[in-house]
This record gives C-alpha cells, sequence and structure tokens, in this order.
C-alpha cells in the first residue's frame, strides 16, 4: 500500500492525515515533500495524524525525526496524532516516544498548539 | 530432525527490500509465528534487505543480494549477505545514547537486533554476511503432525 496525504486546517492548526506505510522510498519522500511544503507555506504547527499508518521502518522513523527537527528549527511546533500499537511499539524501543509530543485526542492536542 | 532451504538471489534496488520483507512474512507465518512475530522478523529481513542494496551493494546493477532462509525443527534462520565493502558494525552509533537520539539513520541494526533472538554480522571483503535466528516456541496446544 502505497502512502497517501492530505491535510485540512483546524484552529490555526495544520492537520496532516497520513495513512498506509512511511517506509524508504516514497512513504518517506511524501511525508518529508508535505512537511517541507508547509513549512515553506507558513504553516508551522503540524499535527501528523497517524492513525492509519500501519507500518514504518527506520527509514520512517529518521523521516518522523527529521520532520520533527526541521520544524522545530523553523520555529515550529509538531506533534503526532493517534499511534498504531505497532507504530507506538517502535517509538518506545527507539526511545523516541518522550521525544515527540504523543497525543490521543484531535481537540486537545489542537488547544495545546494554541496554549 | 527436519531442514527446509530456500535461497534467492535478488538485484540491488528498493524492489528486493520490499520483496525481501514479503517473503519474510510469508515464511514466518508458515513457520507457525504468531502475527506480532511475523511483524518482527518480515520488518528486520527489511531492514537488513535496506544496508544490503542501499549501504552493502549501494544500488550498484552488477552487484546481487542473496537471501536465504532455512526452517529446522526449533529455529528459522534468515542469512542475508551483499558484496559490498562489509560492515564494521563497531563503527554504527548506539542510536538510544542521547546525542544520536535525533539522527534521522542508523537505527536498522538495532531493530534487527531488537526483534530477533540471534544476530551475527560477518563483514569481509567481499561483502558482508547477516545471519539472523528467531527460535520457533511451540504453542502450549501444539500437537505432532500426524504421521
Amino acid at each position: 500500500m502505497t502512502m497517501k496525504s492530505s491535510t485540512r486546517q483546524v484552529d490555526g492548526v495544520t492537520i496532516v492525515d497520513l495513512s498506509g506505510r512511511i517506509t524508504l522510498g516514497e512513504g518517506s519522500i511524501v511525508l518529508r515533500d508535505t512537511v517541507r511544503d508547509l513549512l515553506s507555506k507558513g504553516q508551522k504547527k503540524i499535527l501528523l495524524n497517524l492513525a492509519d499508518v500501519n507500518y514504518i521502518d527506520s527509514s520512517g522513523i529518521g523521516e518522523l525525526v527529521s520532520a520533527y527537527t526541521t520544524s522545530k528549527n523553523q520555529g515550529g511546533e509538531l506533534k503526532l496524532l493517534h499511534l498504531t500499537k505497532k507504530v507506538h511499539d517502535l517509538l518506545q524501543i527507539t526511545k523516541l516516544y518522550t521525544v515527540f509530543d504523543v497525543k490521543d485526542d484531535e481537540a486537545s492536542a489542537v488547544k495545546a498548539f494554541n496554549q | 530432525m527436519s531442514s527446509n532451504r530456500l535461497s534467492y538471489t535478488l538485484d540491488s534496488t528498493l524492489e528486493t527490500v520490499n520483496s525481501a520483507e514479503e517473503t519474510a512474512g510469508r515464511m514466518a507465518a508458515e513457520a507457525g509465528f504468531d502475527d506480532e512475530e511475523v511483524m518482527k522478523i518480515s520488518m528486520a529481513v527489511r531492514e537488513a534487505a535496506v544496508n544490503a542494496v542501499l549501504h552493502g551493494n549501494a544500488y550498484d546493477p552488477n552487484k546481487k543480494v542473496m537471501l536465504a532462509f532455512e526452517r529446522t525443527d526449533h529455529d528459522l534462520v534468515i542469512v542475508i549477505r551483499d558484496q559490498g565493502k562489509g560492515l564494521d558494525a563497531g563503527k554504527i552509533p548506539d542510536p538510544l545514547a542521547p546525542e544520536n537520539l535525533l539522527k534521522t539513520s542508523g537505527r536498522g541494526i538495532f531493530l534487527i537486533r531488537s526483534f530477533m533472538d540471534v544476530v551475527e554480522i560477518h563483514p569481509s571483503r567481499t561483502g558482508t554476511e547477516l545471519r539472523m535466528i528467531k527460535h520457533v516456541r511451540p504453542t502450549a496446544d501444539s500437537k505432532e503432525a500426524p504421521q
């Protein structure tokens, strides 16, 4: 399954709904291009909704890290929403779960950007 | 004691990575592993294939990746070999070290070690061989197949 990405705006936050696999190749490139495009347009509050991301490999993890640091370096903020168990477990074993700001509820995640 | 062995010679392409992952998932399921273990095994093989194709063979069309699966009574043994310069595992930084946490690469071998029971890396001047073993753990209600 290829990776798909769509964006929507909620209270000044750009929510990126991702689905499929974030893996070496197309999946990682879609994520990278989406985040870079948002940042270039000045949309710096980014919430990545990973509810429909069913698989991620080490390249995908690297791309999430890159999205996080790139956003931060450009004065933005990036949070993760609705991790599947697989992605949650991967972020746990790589010790990245505490690096990312991970949310379970969209409304409170949006609110957290604006506090 | 019984043993089944399958081996493939593959091109140094992204398609090889995907096909190695799919084949590993199929072999692991056939060996009787549950869904979570199948995912871990197929992911370990994917990461090993990425190392072989990208870091070992560097997408060189003249270099091949050898992938072999062996199912014994107790183990699923997977060997993946490239024709690169040889990986120096001692030089791979610890991805869990605080200074490396935000690096965008370097987690592949760590994930392989996390997901498999035994991992051996044998580098040489003609390539790297990575040997992974997952022990088959019979479930409480498993029975001997009828003779």
